[in-house]
């Protein structure tokens, strides 16, 4: 109730802060999506790339998101972006990294070799077996890491309200400091209410992009 | 026509050739079926026809051309292929899987689309009904039947196919053989054709080269195989029911006795009855004097009638039809518990008969491995 209050009361900065989540967010997942995506269609043809590049993704995830900021803040501040939108934006590009590419790679890769091979013997291109066949045809699970990466930056984006790139993060921090619960809620909340809601419409987006035939 | 000249194919890393020497020739407009136990190169043989797998040494040419001078793309294009697993595209349409290689080659809508009607009609599927699904929505007939009308898209003259009705029941298998054996015969493509029963190969094949361990072993017609083979390894491989194996091959007009003796429906009764009395006969063909089958007459129903032998005549009910094989024709004989069974045209026109004896020397007769002939049984004609 007291929640529901504070939310009443704060309705316009609710709304600045989830609209500042979400651009963080956004931004760093089209990178992250037009990075991760190519690195793991390239990392498909070079074996010795993909190990590598798996390993190193898979390191950063093990990274504490609160490291990886104050990581950060020495190396961007030689750019003068030691805190603020853009150590968040790049961290969260990062943490994204690893679904995208490994669902990228492997969803690639699983895909069946007949139908490759039918695809070569009919005279397409090794460009056209990947557009036309390879990717339309991984595109679902290629879009479950992406969808993973998004939900998760939402989660991590909170945090980074710590460095001060804004957010919801910053009403949890602030509750915490001020032992202020509703507070501490409302921004938990939208948190996971906005986690939810884009999810959601990324599985529509999905069921829009893959293709029927592919459904089970 | 396709030449192979001593191709070659040795896999790197390994002592032994996959594809060794291989001499061998397509004439154009046929099916030439490579066969073999696994691992004996058929399927590597024919992925090097449209460069799939690198050729070692040696030349493959389709006409005239030496595919190797070809552009690779360019070559596949012009080259018909469907496989084993079907390898339709999951993600795409009916439509979207034959006008593969068309789309390739840049057609413009309407003629692909045009394209794709003529071919559903010519594998028998409905394009209004099949234009539009997924692979995951047709059988595994339907799917194959999608497999060989992409192959043949943009009206490819070479075909490779790499055991195309290999996934299928054996009864859909027949059906899709004796459908495309049909669309064969009209379109007369060059055909590679890649299978391990020789069941097939003897169905499908106008050739067949027979493989092991990456050799060619024999190269011949499928009589050349089953009545002349060239060692024991052909033999065995042909099977020792490799005599039951011709009734497959050889048709009912190969084997009937045409022309049998017979009546007209029209013939007067009791000249009739003397005749089959005179020639010890028990019961006598009817045919109209279109030689249109009616049936038969026995000599009970003919004593003491005097008028046409049509007035009389039972309808015949088992018969084959003269381009169905002698397996059929004996599965009928067996089934109905009959010795003779009369072979009729597409018209219904009388044109032989078979009994057990014809089909037993005609296959025993050229059982043996020097090769004999079966030739036609003399004809008797009308008995008046």
């Amino acid at each position: 109730m007291e929640t529901w209050q504070f939310l009443v009361q704060n309705s316009h900065e609710v709304l600045l802060l989830t609209a500042q989540h979400a651009w963080v967010v956004a931004v760093s997942v089209v990178i992250a999506i037009f990075t991760g995506v190519p690195i793991g269609i390239w990392i498909t043809f070079n074996e010795k790339a993909a190990d590598i590049v798996l390993y190193i993704a898979g390191i950063i995830m093990t990274i504490p998101s609160i490291a990886l900021f104050g990581i950060m803040i020495p190396l961007l501040s030689v750019f003068g972006h030691g805190i603020g939108v853009v150590p968040a934006i790049v961290a969260l590009v990062l943490y994204s990294q690893l679904p995208i590419i490994r669902n990228t790679y492997a969803a690639i890769k699983n895909v069946d070799p007949n139908i490759i091979d039918a695809g070569t013997g009919m005279g397409m291109t090794r460009f056209q077996v990947l557009f036309k066949v390879q990717v339309p045809m991984a595109l679902s699970v290629i879009f479950a890491g992406v969808r993973v990466a998004v939900v998760m930056s939402i989660g991590i984006g909170a945090i980074a309200a710590y460095i001060g790139a804004g957010g919801l993060g910053h009403y949890i921090f602030m509750g915490i400091n001020q032992t202020n619960d509703p507070m501490i809620h409302t921004g938990a909340l939208a948190v996971a209410i906005m986690a939810i809601v884009v999810d959601y419409v990324f599985g529509i987006i999905e069921n829009r992009l893959v293709s029927k035939g592919l459904r089970a | 026509m396709i030449t192979l000249e001593r191709v070659t194919k040795i896999y790197p890393g390994s002592k032994v050739p996959a594809v060794d020497n291989v001499e061998l020739q397509v004439p154009e407009g046929e099916i030439c079926v490579l066969i073999g136990s696994s691992g004996c190169g058929k399927t590597t043989l024919m992925r090097m026809m449209n460069r799939l797998i690198p050729i070692t040494s040696g030349t493959i040419r389709i006409g005239d051309k030496d595919i190797t001078g070809m552009d690779v793309i360019e070559l596949r294009r012009s080259i018909g292929y469907a496989i084993q697993q079907i390898g339709l595209f999951p993600h795409m349409t009916v439509l979207d899987n034959i006008a593969t290689v068309p789309k390739l080659l840049g057609w413009d809508k309407p003629r692909i689309e045009r394209r794709v009607d003529e071919l559903l009609e010519l594998v028998n599927l409905d394009p209004g009904v099949f234009r539009s699904r997924f692979p995951r929505e047709l059988s595994g007939g339907q799917a194959q039947r999608i497999g060989v009308a992409r192959a043949m898209a943009a009206d490819p003259p070479v075909m490779l196919m790499d055991e195309p009705f290999g996934a299928i029941d054996p009864i859909n298998r027949e059906v899709l053989q004796d459908e495309f054996l049909k669309i064969q015969a009209k379109l007369k493509k060059t055909i590679v054709f890649v299978t391990h029963d020789i069941h097939e190969a003897v169905k499908m094949g106008e050739k067949i080269a027979l493989l092991d361990a990456g050799r060619l072993i024999q190269y011949g017609t499928p009589e050349d195989l089953l009545t002349r083979p060239k060692n024991r390894f052909v033999k065995d491989f042909v099977g020792a029911d490799r005599a039951l194996k011709r009734l497959d091959l050889l048709k009912v007009k190969d084997a009937m006795r045409v022309n049998p003796v017979h009546c007209f429906d029209n013939d007067p009764g009791e000249k009739v009855l003397e005749q089959m009395i005179e020639n010890d006969l028990n019961y006598l063909l009817v045919t109209d004097r279109e030689s249109k089958l009616k049936g038969y007459v026995n000599l009970v129903d003919l004593r003491g009638h005097n008028g046409e032998v049509g007035d009389v005549v039972h309808p015949m009910r088992i018969t084959v039809t003269t381009d169905r094989n002698l397996k059929e024709a004996l599965s009928k004989m067996l089934t109905y518990d009959i010795g003779i069974v009369v072979a009729v045209d597409e018209d219904g026109r009388l044109a032989g008969v078979l009994n057990t004896r014809t089909l037993f020397s005609v296959v025993g007769e050229t059982y043996d491995e020097r090769g004999g002939r079966w030739g036609k049984i003399p004809a008797n004609g009308s008995i008046l």
